[in-house]
């Protein structure tokens, strides 16, 4: 029996997760993908917003404007890439100049610091690569950008090091009401917990709609985006978005966290929960709303492209808290935007809400800290010196476009919740996230992860059973010739 | 650590740079590798083919590959495998290399001189932004080359290929060979932009359709590839609305050109040539940055290692003649210009007074033109043309320019390389 059980490791349910984690419940998190961070907590901007956005008054005020304010002291206590860089709402139209002052009027109530409005000169000063169109902008200094994989599986492992236990590749199937709690059945068995947590994203709906009648509806709204290369990261400094519209904050370009520039996302309600595939039209509208904001978007630069599903509940809030009708059932519900920046903050809420429901004493053991892996392609020189003295497989490049070693990638693997698929290492290491698209470093993190899981290089997957690289070996070779390996890491021969 | 010479990458074009440096007198040099032996891409390449013109006999890559890798040995070369340089840059005439290896650790070498010789990579699915969804079983020929050649592992059964770059073809056999049913292979262009012989050994042979002006427009399977659909493309390359085909697979390769890998050249500053993707050289190989090299896949992408052994070993010679002071310009200097119906020129500028009797002008055509002539002209006045019954942008072009020939001529500034149609022109 678990005192609390969360549905979904993304990085709203390891948000929770971590904070449950203070407390000396019995608490568990069952996700059904092969890791955490696998849904839209990977597809997203990986931006923490200022706060002005939110309806002063409302709880995404309140977690917005907390969660914000957290993030700078988070990062460091949980070692994840964050940095604040600002953001910019751009007006193209002179009529539209009083918007982004009721924009500015909504941030100061919902408490966010340094709001100004820009004119042209300013925003030219600040930005020399925004469009010639944009008339003015909101500046606010405190927004910032986070990566959103670093944070979510920082929240995750922080989790799991003070007794929080993931079930991995479990997916939930039913949900039974008992006299005490809720009886959860999944593709790995039945879990039985006093309290049921719901964080399961775009199927958020699925799991309340079976414990509670007042029904909910989450539409996925899918974002597409185009990631460019990090010699376009410098394209421009602040996170520059355009006036909202009714589908959201609408399409930005900011730099990403680790120097790489990012646009996205578009906005497009459709009805497969799975349907995370980029499209055509949802590429050419990208640019095109892009590159008004700035001139001479560098599209020849894009290395990938990919496409999020954003829990967009139609009432268009967050869900949080106990369901009416089903005590000790609680939703964190269609949290799209700013979920990834209220995420801290709505973990800390909730927490304090199950404590209300199951009274429970803090953990005097809690570690609170957490060292993340090193990263060499970032490290000052002295601080590579320091590794490479301390190990030398921080010396081993195996990803040549990120420059990530074999001590990194063997971190990733080893470390608490550890990496067993490619995209594993990919969003703990940045190993493949680069210019070639792991074109050259996928077979060498294939061999490690077999070598270090004990597993055949046939088993390693991208993301899980389902999606191995190798469908078999040659038709004449039951195996692959082990003499012509060549020692890994060797300078000499 | 100092060096006279230091030679970045041991694949085909470090090897030779480093033999002839080494045969021209260097004795102070060293060969960085960041793979785990030298020979670079040469070692899955196991198909034949390589060495016709350099050692008049068909070998395979590795074959080719150990022929240098011998020499290198034997004239004791000295090397560093897994290495990777960090940064390159340039303190005055000193080039000052920082790379790391698990042995060494991380440390700084200074070069007098430096060849580049990175190779290339090969263009992604991401840079080509083809839509759909990102599942396993997309992969770039090369990768793939690398699993079933040097792993010995199919990465899939029934493959779609994109595009028609000579990996790809050499991809279609090989796979073919191994038992995969390979469906066709789509090419974007109204022409293949590989080899003529791997169209015939690799495709017709087989009975592979080529399907061209063709693109994939969707990637379907959510784990692992499901299928592809593709569509034919217009003038502009754009996909025609209801000549979508649905295509069951669960591989996409892609073959789809080749990049120049020069980060390492940017972080130097060295110029570059936005058509090749490699530094702008002179008659020398050398680039703008005073003592540094470049030859071979990271210059500009080759067809045939043999031209790549070529070029390499003349860019060792040079370096050669740098280290001994034997590179002085002469300032009478004539800059080379692609024109109509050509795309670049290696070199593209020359110093009469170095240059060395005959001088190799390598280049690539930008169509498809048939019984067209290759015209060379300086400042207006035709040097020569050459006929050509077929000219591809798949195929790599050679002119050799004399020394006698541009003495001859009266102060000369510019060398236009053009291509002449005449008859029924250009084909496409």
């Amino acid at each position: 029996m678990y005192d609390v059980i969360v549905i979904g490791a993304g990085v709203t349910g390891c948000g929770i997760a971590r904070e449950l984690a203070r407390y000396d419940w019995k608490t568990a998190v069952l996700e059904r993908a092969s890791d955490v961070c696998e849904g839209t907590s990977k597809a997203n901007s990986g931006i923490v917003h200022a706060g002005f956005d939110a309806k002063p008054g409302s709880l995404k005020a309140k977690l917005n404007v907390e969660g914000s304010r957290q993030m700078e002291s988070l990062s460091k206590e949980l070692d994840f890439p964050f940095l604040r860089n600002g953001s910019l709402v751009l007006c193209f139209d002179e009529k539209d100049i009083p918007i982004l002052h009721n924009l500015l009027e909504q941030g100061l109530q919902n408490g966010v610091e340094g709001l100004e409005i820009l004119d042209r000169e300013q925003l030219k000063r600040l930005e020399p690569n925004i469009s010639d169109d944009a008339v003015a902008a909101l500046h606010a200094p405190t927004g910032g950008i986070v990566c959103p994989f670093g944070l979510t599986i920082a929240l995750a492992e922080n989790a799991a090091v003070n007794g929080v236990e993931f079930h991995l590749d479990t997916e939930v199937q039913r949900i039974e009401k008992t006299s005490d709690g809720y009886l959860v059945y999944t593709s790995r068995g039945e879990f039985e917990t006093k309290v049921l947590i719901n964080a399961a994203g775009v199927y958020a709906d699925r799991f309340h709609n079976m414990v509670s009648g007042e029904k909910i509806h989450i539409i996925p709204r899918k974002g597409e985006y185009c990631l460019m290369d990090k010699k376009a990261g410098g394209f421009v400094r602040h996170t520059i978005f355009q006036l909202p519209t009714v589908y959201g904050k609408g399409v930005l370009v900011t730099p990403t966290v680790h120097g790489n520039l990012l646009t996205g996302p578009t906005a497009a309600d459709i009805e497969d929960k799975e349907a995370v595939n980029t499209t055509e039209p949802g590429m050419e509208e990208l640019l095109r709303r892009a590159s008004l904001s700035v001139n001479g978007l560098p599209v020849r630069q894009v290395i990938t492209s990919f496409a999020g599903l954003r829990a967009h509940e139609e009432r268009g809030d967050f869900i949080i808290g106990e369901a009416k009708d089903a005590p000790g059932f609680f939703d964190a519900a269609g949290i799209e935007s700013p979920g990834l920046t209220c995420a801290p903050a709505l973990g800390r809420y909730l927490a304090g809400q199950v404590l209300a429901y199951l009274p429970a004493k803090e953990k005097p053991g809690f570690i609170a800290a957490r060292k993340g892996i090193p990263n060499m392609g970032q490290a000052s020189l002295q601080e590579r010196q320091r590794l490479i003295a301390e190990n030398p497989l921080y010396a081993n490049v195996v990803c040549r476009c990120e420059l990530v070693t074999e001590g990194e990638i063997l971190d990733a693997i080893h470390r608490p919740l550890g990496a067993t698929t490619l995209d594993g290492i990919k969003r703990r290491t940045r190993a493949g996230m680069g210019r070639c698209q792991a074109g050259f470093c996928s077979p060498k993190v294939v061999e490690i992860l077999a070598r270090e899981l004990g597993k055949d290089v046939g088993e390693i997957s991208k993301r899980g059973e389902g999606s191995r690289f190798l469908t078999g070996y040659l038709k004449d070779s039951a195996e692959a010739s082990e003499s012509e390996r060549c020692e890994s890491g060797k300078a000499a021969e | 650590m100092k060096k006279d010479l230091v030679i970045i990458g041991g694949g085909p074009a470090g090897l030779a740079a480093a033999i002839a440096a080494r045969e021209a007198g260097v004795e102070e040099l060293l060969i960085l590798e960041r793979d785990c032996r030298l020979g670079g891409i040469l070692n899955q390449c196991i198909h034949n083919g390589f060495g016709l013109h350099t050692f008049k006999e068909e070998l395979t890559g590795p074959e080719y590959a150990d022929r240098y890798i011998g020499k290198a040995k034997t004239l004791g070369i000295p090397y560093r495998l897994n290495t990777m340089v960090v940064d390159l840059r340039a303190e005055g005439q000193q080039k000052k290399l920082t790379v790391m290896n698990r042995e060494e650790g991380l440390y700084e070498i200074e070069a007098k001189a430096v060849i580049l010789a990175m190779g290339c990579r090969e263009r992604t699915r991401g840079a080509l932004n083809i839509p759909g969804f990102r599942p396993a079983g997309i992969y770039s020929a090369g990768t793939a080359q690398r699993y079933v050649n040097m792993e010995g592992r199919m990465p899939g059964r029934e493959v779609v290929i994109l595009g028609s770059g000579d990996i790809g073809l050499i991809m279609a056999r090989r796979m073919t060979l191994e038992g995969a049913r390979v469906k066709l292979v789509a090419e974007l262009m109204p022409y293949s932009g590989g080899l003529k012989r791997n169209i015939v050994q690799c495709l017709e042979d087989f009975g592979i359709p080529l399907r061209l002006s063709h693109t994939v427009v969707d990637i379907k399977g959510r784990d692992r590839v499901e299928g592809v659909t593709i569509a034919r493309v217009d003038g502009n390359l754009k996909p025609i609305p209801g000549t979508e085909e649905e295509i069951s697979c669960d591989t996409l390769l892609l073959s789809c050109g080749l990049i120049p890998e020069n980060e390492l050249s940017q972080g130097l500053g060295a110029a570059m040539n936005p058509v090749t993707g490699g530094p702008f050289v002179n008659e020398s190989l050398e680039t703008d940055k005073e003592g540094v090299f470049a030859c071979g896949n990271v210059l500009h992408v080759h067809d045939l290692v043999d031209y790549v052994s070529q070029e390499a070993e003349a860019a060792g010679r040079k370096a050669a003649a740098y280290l001994r002071g034997g590179l002085e310009g002469t300032g009478r200097v004539v800059s080379l210009r692609a024109a109509e119906g050509v795309r670049y020129t290696v070199p593209a500028s020359l110093d009469i007074g170095r240059m060395e009797e005959a001088q190799t002008v390598r280049f690539r055509v930008g169509d498809v033109y048939r019984d067209a002539a290759i015209e060379v002209s300086c400042d207006g006045r035709i040097l020569r043309s050459v006929k050509k019954k077929v000219l591809a942008p798949g195929e790599m072009e050679q002119i050799i320019l004399k020394k006698q020939e541009l003495e001859a001529a009266d102060n000369p500034k510019e060398i236009v390389i053009s291509v002449r149609t005449q008859g029924q022109g250009k084909e496409a």
